[in-house]
């Protein structure tokens, strides 16, 4: 089939105009003011890379495509419209997963529709080349582990599965490694032994099928806490896997858009990384919190914890001239973020400075504080990052700590001993007073003692973030 | 040169391109842009849209409009997620 103009000449160039816009999209999308025009040339250039395509294929067959973008425009949109704020995390792990998915399914169909359903007889090398047998494993082996790791991560991150706990399986670096081995044994069957298409297709569902289970297997170990990092990584990956499919069907605009995509996910995950102190590979390696925490446990009782009342918080608040707000998960957890704003709202009518400290890594994904206090309208030049905020720690009145517990942990500081030392944490406990509202004095995460709620200047105020925050303003309103 | 080869630069050119542009991203955008990248790698569909396309029904047509609607997903999902957030960041009138 000749190509005619259009498609060897004027498709490319719009794929390369989608190139584009997608770097200027990406660019702008890293700057507040000019976030939303970014976001919105990058679904531009989505638009151009589809229409592009569709006009390549030229007179093709078109229902089963459209069934599917049907479909998938419908999914889509339904749920990213009733999804609330606090589910962000997970809704954002599962789309990533959907991408893996595609690209996992790419990598089968173009092995399968040129070898099986032809019945080509050779191997995987000699019919497509050695370029197609990588990168048709690749492909399938990216997009399976980022499907299943994006799936795990979105139930651990919905606490379906064990809580949101950490699973450590007995022998589990064994288990990964070996599969690991596997996974290279029939990638090298697939593309360079194998010769008929049922061993060859043999070798593509073992590929696929250890893959899938390397994904479970590579998350099932890692706790809530870290999920900031798994959750950019996955991100990562599936750029990784759209490159990996550009390299299968020969289309520059994949292998740009996709090698962005895995960068800027590795970006992201390096800055949650060093926000814990934490080498990526401690994080992927797991078990925080499971074996540490056991022999640090025995010294968990508390000792001197003060507790006191709204009525009394309310009374240091009324003199206070500045307030810091630490919020963690919990926050998000309690839905209190409206609550929050409309405790601020009143404070700030009687004069008080407020702001919020922000710790890199609160919540469960990177930047999840500023999504859910953004949704509660607070403007986002009170959101401090911990760097500029630590300072001034101890020139503040009251803090009060929402659903976080070790970012504010001075064990960190101090304690070698402690399995979280070294983490850089927000210095709460500089401030004159500091209030602690928790349902509890159960562990955080990492299930280690906080050494901040014995302080002399900490209160716990038990109870529910929201409920708490909510007599806290009836009070407030009082005086 | 050879095709290949050509595709290798462009990963590799894009790699960095990626790291210069998302250097330096105030953390309040840290989930909005990660949301977006999400969505990019939706970029997917160009190549479950080429895997679809033969008439005769059969398994790498039932496959390949997986593909197309778990990708469709991604990028209508993720765009409009991402727009949802960042509608909300707004400066304090004053």
């Amino acid at each position: 089939m000749n190509e005619t103009l259009l498609q060897r000449v004027i498709v490319p160039l719009v794929y390369l105009a989608a190139a584009v816009l997608f770097i200027v999209g990406l660019k702008l999308g890293a700057k507040v003011r000019s976030a939303r025009r970014g976001n919105a040339y990058a679904a531009l250039a989505m638009a151009l890379a589809i229409v592009g395509t569709l006009v390549h294929l030229g007179n093709i067959d078109y229902r089963w495509i459209l069934g599917g973008i049907a479909v998938g425009t419908l999914v889509g949109l339904v749920s990213a419209v009733k999804v609330p704020m606090t589910a962000m995390p997970e809704m954002v792990a599962l789309f990533n997963g959907f991408g893996g998915a595609s690209s996992l399914l790419v990598g089968i169909c173009e092995f399968w529709r040129h070898i099986v359903e032809k019945d080509e007889q050779g191997t995987v090398t000699e019919i497509l080349g050695a370029k197609n047998a990588v990168t048709i494993a690749l492909s399938i082996l990216i997009g399976a582990i980022t499907f299943t790791g994006s799936v795990i991560a979105f139930l651990k991150l919905q606490n379906r599965l064990n809580k949101g706990k950490p699973v450590l399986l007995p022998a589990r670096h064994a288990l990964n490694l070996l599969l690991g081995l596997g996974v290279i044994g029939a990638s090298v069957w697939f593309g360079f032994i194998a010769n008929d298409p049922q061993s060859i297709s043999l070798g593509a569902w073992i590929i696929t099928g250890i893959s899938l289970l390397l994904g479970v297997l590579l998350v099932i170990p890692i706790g809530g806490a870290d999920m900031p990092v798994v959750v950019s990584l996955l991100n990562s990956y599936s750029g990784m896997a759209a490159s990996a499919a550009g390299f299968v069907i020969d289309n520059n605009l994949l292998i740009i858009a996709g090698a962005m995509v895995g960068s800027a996910g590795l970006i992201l995950t390096q800055i949650m990384c060093v926000a814990m102190n934490r080498s990526l590979l401690n994080v992927l390696v797991g078990g925080f919190g499971g074996d540490s925490a056991s022999a640090s446990g025995g010294d968990s009782e508390y000792q001197n914890v003060k507790s006191c009342g709204v009525e009394e918080a309310a009374m240091i608040l009324e003199n206070a001239e500045s307030l810091i707000f630490v919020p963690g998960y919990g926050l998000a957890v309690a839905q209190a973020q409206h609550a929050v704003r409309e405790l601020a709202n009143h404070l700030e009518k009687r004069g008080t400075k407020v702001r919020y400290a922000i710790h890199p890594v609160a919540g469960r994904m990177p930047g999840h504080m500023n999504v859910l206090l953004a949704e509660a309208d607070v403007p986002y030049d009170q959101l401090v990052e911990m760097d500029v905020i630590n300072p001034d720690f101890k020139n503040t009145d009251v803090v009060i700590v929402l659903g976080a517990n070790d970012v504010v942990n001075p064990a960190a500081a101090k304690d070698r001993s402690s399995p979280i030392y070294g983490m850089p944490i927000l210095e709460a406990h500089q401030a004159r007073t500091v209030f602690i509202v928790k349902r509890s004095l159960g562990a955080g995460y990492a299930g280690i003692k906080n050494t901040l709620f014995e302080n002399d200047n900490s209160m716990m105020i038990f109870g529910d973030a929201k409920d708490v925050l909510q007599s806290m303003i009836g009070e407030v309103k009082q005086l | 040169m050879d095709p290949l080869l050509v595709s290798i630069y462009v990963l590799v050119l894009a790699t960095f391109v990626g790291f210069e542009v998302i250097n330096k991203v105030p953390p309040t955008l840290h989930t909005p842009l990660m949301s977006g990248a999400n969505a990019i790698s939706g970029i997917t569909i160009v190549g479950a849209l080429s895997v679809a396309t033969s008439s005769e029904p059969s398994l790498s047509n039932v496959l390949g409009a997986a593909a197309v609607a778990f990708a469709t997903i991604n990028v209508v999902g993720g765009f409009l997620v991402t727009d949802r957030m960042l509608r909300m960041f707004r400066k304090k009138e004053r």
